[in-house]
């Protein structure tokens, strides 16, 4: 009787020990593949220093050659796949990653954006997790003090004072998604997906050949598809412009997303001009079509809606219409460059 | 002994008890009627927690009262129903909303929305997508003052789904279209009303709709059945209008320019475009100023190679006129002008081809009304519009009436 007792405390104690290995013990499969998601971000062992967000071993950083623009965030990317697994390498999709995988998206601002890291503090962290399943979304905002980050289903807002990278005094009223914006993002047809980590996205300054060399991914064909950096001005306008609706616009403007309806699919492999914009009348657009008649009118971008809902901050009019609260001045820039330079018809 | 080490050996399942946070509550007394949630704190946090927690076949209910909203709510869990205290009595008020556009959005099956009102969202009301079997009833819409291109656009908005049905509503002042249900199969809107709309009810590239029992009235145009090219679902077909009251459609045109509906003449009635097997009877239409019904087809230019512009097989029949035509509105005035400067109740704009056509098409319009209830045929040929080839007509043209659909029956509905 005495020595079950003491078993059973002993076990117990095991358990505590198991499930609150946050450092040193790596990711904790069992709060990683829960049902719930863990009230704290320190819960699932992906940092061995969550207030200095250390990785633990076998969490990778990584980052995308275009990343989704959120109101001047700085993004810090990392991806956990279970020991002794790999994502299978796939040329346009998602890459296929096992059960168990996690993908951390950490978003920073700091007083100054020409200057990202100096008093940088972290608002909120997203966790893709692929549950046995499916994929799950979980936001997690940070407390004051950067030490900790909390399980925040319906996510939240938060006054923020920077200055951006072109340097212009900034008050952001940033919104942390809840969960199931998290999901009007991520759908893919009735599931969730992950956005980012495609071949074209991760492909750049050796990034894949590390995640093979580290265990990540399966394999890396010789040549993989790579997105055209937005930035990069040695590239043609239109493969820059394609790459910033795609990273930008096409997780819900693609045939299985949350635009479906609208006809308007702005993936970066779209062919069709029509279904690109150029020419294509508004279908459920109300005001947000601005009294204008088409999506792109070549060589207008000031008759062109895409380029007057990308400029927009109202809601029900800006677009993409979450995740930002103020344009993204440069891709604006770029798009309407794209469009003036289309041959009028 | 390692202590983990036994522990990690120990069954998963138990682990998995251990590390998840309790979620279990107590079992609510009666599942399908629990307390209201608390109207005090944020209630929009409040409401948007219980939408993401909820479980299948859970009900959430609303207390009464004015909340007034910040956000943007969504509901992606099947079979729960969201009930509110009544119409005006619980009243979601998205006026100083920011972010996403509507004030709900529902991405799950089975659900249904009950006894509430939402007021003044910045774009849509309540949208529905990828929704099956959905219930929207006993449920307000509406924008406030008078009507206005700033109100959102559509107010009760089902979208790429199967088996809709939108009953006993009231939309009011959406700057597109009330009650509007697009890409969507099996569909009933039946006794709800829609005023101060610039269309009242809209069915868009659908199949198998059932409208009745509605009034329609103050709103640019009364009911629209319509069908676009170069979106996903196209070739609507299969809709029965009938036992409405469709009157006093005389609003302005408040339709931001760009929008479809924008080119609605103020005073219609009905309007079908470019859709197929459309029946209208037993309606009643009043004092709609430039024409009770009006047959058209899509007029811009377009390149989905598999889109059919015309109206097919409609039938007009059965329905009462009094009143209206006196006053034609938008394109119809310029139109009615070389004929006089009124219209009668049905008008059709008697197009049969269009450019990249091979050849002209059998619009198969049946009117059958009595003799005395007037008839137009502009007699265009093909869209650009040029008014020098107008062949206008009194004459009904010769038709094989199609057969009427069969009632809808909708999947989750027992009538």
């Amino acid at each position: 009787m005495r020595a079950g007792a003491l078993l059973l405390a002993a076990l117990l104690a095991g358990l505590v020990t198991a499930c609150g290995m946050t450092k040193g013990g790596g990711p904790d499969m069992g709060v990683i593949l829960a049902e719930a998601p863990a009230e704290k971000l320190s819960d699932y062992g992906l940092f061995t220093d969550t207030a200095a967000a250390a990785p633990a071993a076998g969490v990778v950083p990584y980052d995308l050659v275009n990343p989704l623009f959120s109101d001047h965030a700085a993004k810090h990317r990392l991806v956990f796949v279970p020991g002794g697994e790999m994502a299978a390498y796939t040329d346009n999709d998602v890459f296929a990653f096992p059960v168990g995988t996690v993908l951390v998206k950490t978003f920073a601002f700091a007083p100054d954006m020409r200057t990202p890291d100096e008093g940088a503090y972290r608002v909120e962290t997203r966790l893709l997790i692929h549950k046995a399943a499916g994929w799950a979304a979980y936001p997690y905002i940070w407390n004051e003090d950067g030490t900790e980050a909390v399980y925040s289903p319906v996510g939240g807002k938060r006054t923020i004072e920077t200055i951006t990278p072109a340097g212009a005094p900034l008050t952001i009223n940033y919104a942390v998604p809840n969960q199931n914006q998290c999901k009007t993002c991520h759908q893919a047809g009735d599931a969730l997906s992950p956005i980012g980590p495609k071949a074209r996205n991760l492909n750049h300054k050796g990034q894949l050949e590390d995640w093979v060399a580290k265990g990540v991914l399966d394999r890396l064909p010789s040549s993989a598809p790579a997105a055209p950096a937005v930035y990069d001005v040695s590239l043609p306008v239109e493969a820059r412009a394609r790459a910033w609706l795609d990273i930008n616009c096409a997780h819900c403007h693609k045939p299985d997303g949350s635009a479906s309806n609208s006809g308007l699919v702005l993936s970066a492999t779209e062919t069709d001009p029509v279904k690109i914009g150029i020419g294509k009348h508004p279908v459920a657009a109300g005001r947000g079509a601005g009294s204008l008649f088409q999506v792109i009118v070549p060589g207008a971008p000031d008759r062109s809606i895409l380029a007057f809902r990308m400029a927009s901050v109202e809601p029900g009019v800006a677009m993409p219409e979450l995740g930002r609260s103020v344009p993204d001045p440069e891709g604006l820039a770029l798009v309407r460059d794209w469009i003036a330079e289309m041959e009028p018809r | 002994m390692n202590l983990a080490r036994v522990a990690c050996a120990i069954p998963f399942a138990l682990i998995l008890a251990a590390c998840t946070p309790n979620t279990t509550s107590a079992p609510a007394s009666d599942p399908a009627s629990p307390a209201p949630l608390s109207a005090e704190g944020d209630f929009g946090a409040t409401l948007q927690g219980a939408l993401i927690n909820a479980k299948p076949g859970d009900t959430i209910v609303m207390p009464e009262g004015t909340f007034a909203l910040a956000d943007s709510l969504s509901l992606d869990v099947d079979g729960v129903t969201l009930r509110g205290a009544g119409q005006g009595v619980t009243v979601l008020d998205f006026a100083q909303q920011s972010g996403a556009g509507e004030g709900l959005l529902v991405t799950s099956d089975d659900v249904t929305l009950t006894d509430f009102t939402v007021r003044d969202t910045k774009g849509d009301g309540i949208k529905s997508k990828g929704a099956d079997r959905i219930t929207y009833k006993h449920l307000t819409v509406e924008w406030s003052g008078e009507p206005d291109e700033t109100n959102g656009a559509y107010g009760v908005y089902p979208v790429e789904s199967t088996d809709v049905l939108v009953e006993n509503v009231t939309v009011r002042g959406a700057s597109d279209a009330g009650i509007y249900v697009g890409q969507s199969s099996n569909i009933i809107v039946r006794n709800s009303v829609v005023e101060f709309n610039v269309a009242g009810i809209e069915i868009e590239n659908s199949a198998g709709a059932d409208v009745y029992g509605n009034i329609a009235r103050n709103n640019t145009g009364g009911i629209l059945v319509f069908d676009l090219p170069d979106l996903p679902v196209s070739g609507g077909n299969g809709t029965r209008i009938y036992a409405n009251q469709i009157f006093a459609n005389n609003t302005r045109n408040f339709a931001p320019a760009g929008n479809i509906v924008a080119g609605v003449p103020s005073g219609t009635g009905v309007i079908i475009m470019a859709n197929r097997n459309v029946h209208v009877f037993d309606n009643a239409f009043e004092n709609n100023r430039s024409a009770h019904v009006l047959i058209t087809a899509y007029s811009l230019p377009f390149t989905d190679a598999a889109y059919n512009p015309l109206p097919r097989d409609v039938v007009i029949r059965n329905n009462t006129y009094s009143g209206g035509g006196e006053d034609p509105q938008g394109i119809l005035t310029p139109l009615a002008e070389a004929l006089g400067g009124t219209l009668p109740p049905i008008v059709w704009d008697g197009v049969s081809t269009w450019p990249g056509a091979t050849e002209a098409q059998t619009v198969n319009l049946t009117i059958a009304e009595a003799p005395e209830v007037g008839f137009l045929n502009f007699g265009i040929p093909s869209y650009q519009l040029d008014p020098a080839t107008l062949a206008p007509s009194p004459d009904r043209p010769a038709s094989t009436p199609p057969a009427e659909p069969a009632a809808i029956v909708l999947a989750h509905v027992k009538e």
